[in-house]
């Protein structure tokens, strides 16, 4: 069996370019099952956009991305531009990945309950009764039970974000990816965001988290990925990358992130 | 006579009929919405001003003529402004039956109408004004009616632009309404062409082309005068 | 006379009111589908169809109801292809030119409503969809509609109760509806104010309904929007 069945998900040369702009430039990542991987890079440097072309909300303009030993299969445009080959594929291989956003994006006209058990009804077409309990089970985990009968706009940021990382868990993804996702919180509710993203973690979850945190990457996840300008300029477990930094760039980085 | 003809502008033709028709119908539309306007600012500085009777009384009839077909004001408009002014022709002595012009009562329909939407597009444009600038004028000492005349009447009519272009374009669709009256309007040159060639289609066809000549003409002039009088409020790319 | 001819008028006006009914709500939803069909068309990306939608949009909304009224009642049934085509049972009866000309009519702006809901509907939620692994239908069924539906519903409001008072002018195509026989008593009888006041009342009362019911739907599918439950 080749080598990417053991991953939970691989990046294998992956380019982006938005018109004139290269974004990514030959990024390629592996995650095995249980990995906690924290992306880090400064704005520009393509992190958000490597999460957002492996579930494909952007299309990569080259690039292999296998989940679950699947790879997304992809085919060129008459003018030459990329594009899934297979939609249904890329909507079953997306229902294995559970996002989580920066800005929440729960669909404001459902209650917390119904914004978790819309997918999995929907989507993976599970029975509501089922749904429903472990939606409940879910809220408790993340801490917001009492939340389910209300509607978005009535919780604070942190508890809408707890909110959609249960949405995502509702999915029972193989992977997670979190697009930055206490970055348009206040700062006194980042805190209950990452304790529920450290739980996760130590349940086991395979994560791919693009974060500032500098504390989440350091101490909570197994491998750090820096990205600068398109590539991956260091990678390794954050003891090596945190403790004894050998790329010059990732210094300056976390220098700056410090202050 | 085929179409060209009937259209053309020889002898027994409607060209320049239609286009006199088109030409009362600006007129009328102008006036109508000079009346609206009047009425609408009346509305809005009673709504503004806090004053509680007359805001109502402002509130009332803006409900009222947004509540009742454009038809229906027309008709009432012109047949009781004529019943009103026979009956007062014939208090001072001039028997019979004196009708309003139809002008005059055509565009104080639309006027009616109009001023209901037009005082809502005053009032949220007045409150659009930043109040700081206000407060700014006062401090200096402006007077009431020179704060006025300088600050507040040339912002309200700069952030009216947008929703008084919309009310002319209702303002000159409207205005087809009062053919009713017999004005000899782009709607009733119509008609009277089409009754007097027997060709419907091309004459009402002809007549909608012309009104969306008008609109879009009007289209222009309305972006041309938002550009000229935001000019300086928009940031403009160094 | 007095209270008697009010009595009478206001029942003889009340008997027409399923006319004008009868316009109004046929149009409203012939004119739904076209518009839907002209939104698809406007938002398709494919030029010709973008150029279409565009020119009956301006065609539609930039002339007078009563030019493009004619044009259908009047105009169409002039034309001998027409006469021998297959349509002139529907083209030759005045309340079917009416419905057909008010749903043209209409469509153009509910087209332009129908767009700007949906420009409305926040990108980052469509998206939360498509993570999930949504279809396209499921997408537009489940979160695109119901979110763009609540968007809609204060223009739309205005919308109908245009249609409303457009029906009045349907009184200058034969047919008898509310307007038209206000009219007709102030002829028969020379009383000038009561049948319009009458008439008057009863468009206004209609209106006033219909600006409450839209209200309420807005209120009840909206608990999202409300204050925060204690």
């Amino acid at each position: 069996m080749p080598a990417a069945d053991a991953f939970a998900l691989t990046v294998t040369d992956m380019h982006k370019r938005f018109g004139a702009l290269e974004v990514l430039k030959g990024v390629s990542l592996q995650a095995r099952e249980g990995d906690v991987i924290s992306i880090l890079g400064s704005s520009g440097s393509g992190k958000s956009t490597l999460l957002r072309c492996i579930n494909l909300l952007e299309t990569p303009d080259d690039g292999v991305v296998t989940v679950a030993g699947e790879t997304i299969k992809m085919r060129k445009t008459r003018d030459g531009r990329a594009e899934p080959a297979d939609r249904h594929q890329v909507d079953r291989i997306r229902s294995e990945l559970g996002m989580v956003f920066q800005s929440f994006n729960l669909w404001s006209h459902m209650t917390i309950l119904e914004n978790l058990i819309e997918a999995p009804i929907h989507v993976q077409k599970r029975p509501r009764a089922q749904c429903i309990d472990e939606a409940h089970a879910l809220l408790d985990k993340v801490g917001i039970g009492d939340k389910a009968g209300h509607y978005p706009a009535h919780l604070s940021g942190g508890q809408q974000q707890r909110a959609a990382i249960a949405r995502a868990l509702a999915m029972q993804p193989k992977v997670m990816l979190f697009d930055e996702p206490t970055s348009a919180l206040d700062p006194e509710l980042v805190g209950e965001v990452l304790r529920v993203m450290r739980a996760l973690a130590e349940e086991g979850r395979t994560m791919l988290v693009v974060t500032h945190e500098m504390s989440f990457a350091r101490d909570v996840s197994s491998r750090v990925v820096f990205l600068d300008q398109g590539l991956v300029e260091a990678e390794g477990p954050p003891s090596d990358l945190f403790g004894d930094p050998k790329s010059d760039r990732f210094r300056q980085f976390i220098k700056k992130e410090r202050n | 006579m085929n179409w060209t003809t009937a259209l053309g502008f020889g002898d027994r033709s409607w060209g320049p009929a239609m286009v006199e028709g088109a030409v009362m119908t600006l007129l009328v539309s102008t006036a109508g919405l000079a009346i609206g306007a009047i009425l609408g600012s009346l509305v809005a500085w009673a709504k503004l001003s806090g004053a509680k009777f007359a805001g109502a009384i402002g509130e009332g009839y803006a409900a009222l003529f947004r509540g009742l077909p454009e038809l229906l004001v027309v008709y009432f408009v012109y047949f009781g402004s004529s019943a009103l002014l026979t009956a007062f022709a014939n208090l001072v002595g001039i028997e019979g039956f004196v009708g309003v012009p139809a002008f005059a009562a055509g565009s104080l329909a639309v006027g009616v109408i109009s001023g209901a939407y037009q005082a809502e597009v005053f009032r949220g444009a007045f409150l659009a004004i930043a109040k700081g600038e206000l407060e700014a004028a006062r401090s200096v000492g402006m007077g009431r009616w020179l704060m006025f005349r300088r600050i507040i009447a040339p912002q309200v009519l700069r952030f009216a632009i947008p929703g008084l272009g919309n009310l002319w374009q209702v303002a000159l669709k409207d205005s087809s309404l009062i053919s009713v009256t017999g004005l000899a309007e782009l709607m009733r040159e119509s008609q009277l062409g089409a009754g007097s060639t027997h060709q419907p289609f091309t004459f009402y066809v002809a007549g909608g082309a012309l009104y969306l000549l008008l609109t879009a003409f009007s289209d222009r002039l309305f972006e041309f005068a938002e550009a000229r009088a935001t000019r300086g409020m928009r940031r403009e790319a160094h | 006379m007095g209270a008697d001819f009010l009595w009478t008028t206001f029942t003889r006006l009340l008997g027409a009111l399923d006319v004008t009914l009868s316009v109004w709500a046929l149009s409203i939803v012939l004119g739904a589908f076209i518009a839907a069909g002209i939104t698809w068309m406007r938002g398709s990306g494919v030029r010709p169809l973008v150029y279409f939608a565009k020119a009956y949009i301006f065609v539609f909304r930039g002339a007078p109801l009563l030019v493009q009224l004619f044009v259908v009642y009047y105009g169409l049934g002039s034309i001998p292809a027409v006469r021998a085509s297959i349509f002139w049972p529907f083209l030759r009866d005045a309340f079917d030119c009416a419905v057909l000309s008010y749903a043209l009519c209409t469509a153009a702006y509910q087209s332009e409503i129908f767009r700007g809901a949906l420009a409305a509907v926040p990108h980052g939620q469509i998206e939360a969809a498509r993570a999930c692994g949504m279809s396209r239908v499921t997408l537009f069924r489940r979160i695109i509609f119901p979110i763009a539906l609540r968007q809609a519903l204060p223009a739309y409001s205005t919308e109908v109760i245009s249609m409303t008072k457009a029906t009045a002018l349907v009184s200058m195509v034969t047919l008898w509806d509310v307007m038209s026989v206000a009219l007709k008593i102030r002829n028969d009888t020379l009383v000038t104010y009561t049948p319009l006041i009458v008439a008057g009342a009863i468009y206004f009362v209609l209106n006033y309904l219909i600006a409450r019911a839209f209200i309420a739907v807005e209120h009840w599918l909206s608990p999202h929007l409300r204050a925060r439950p204690n």
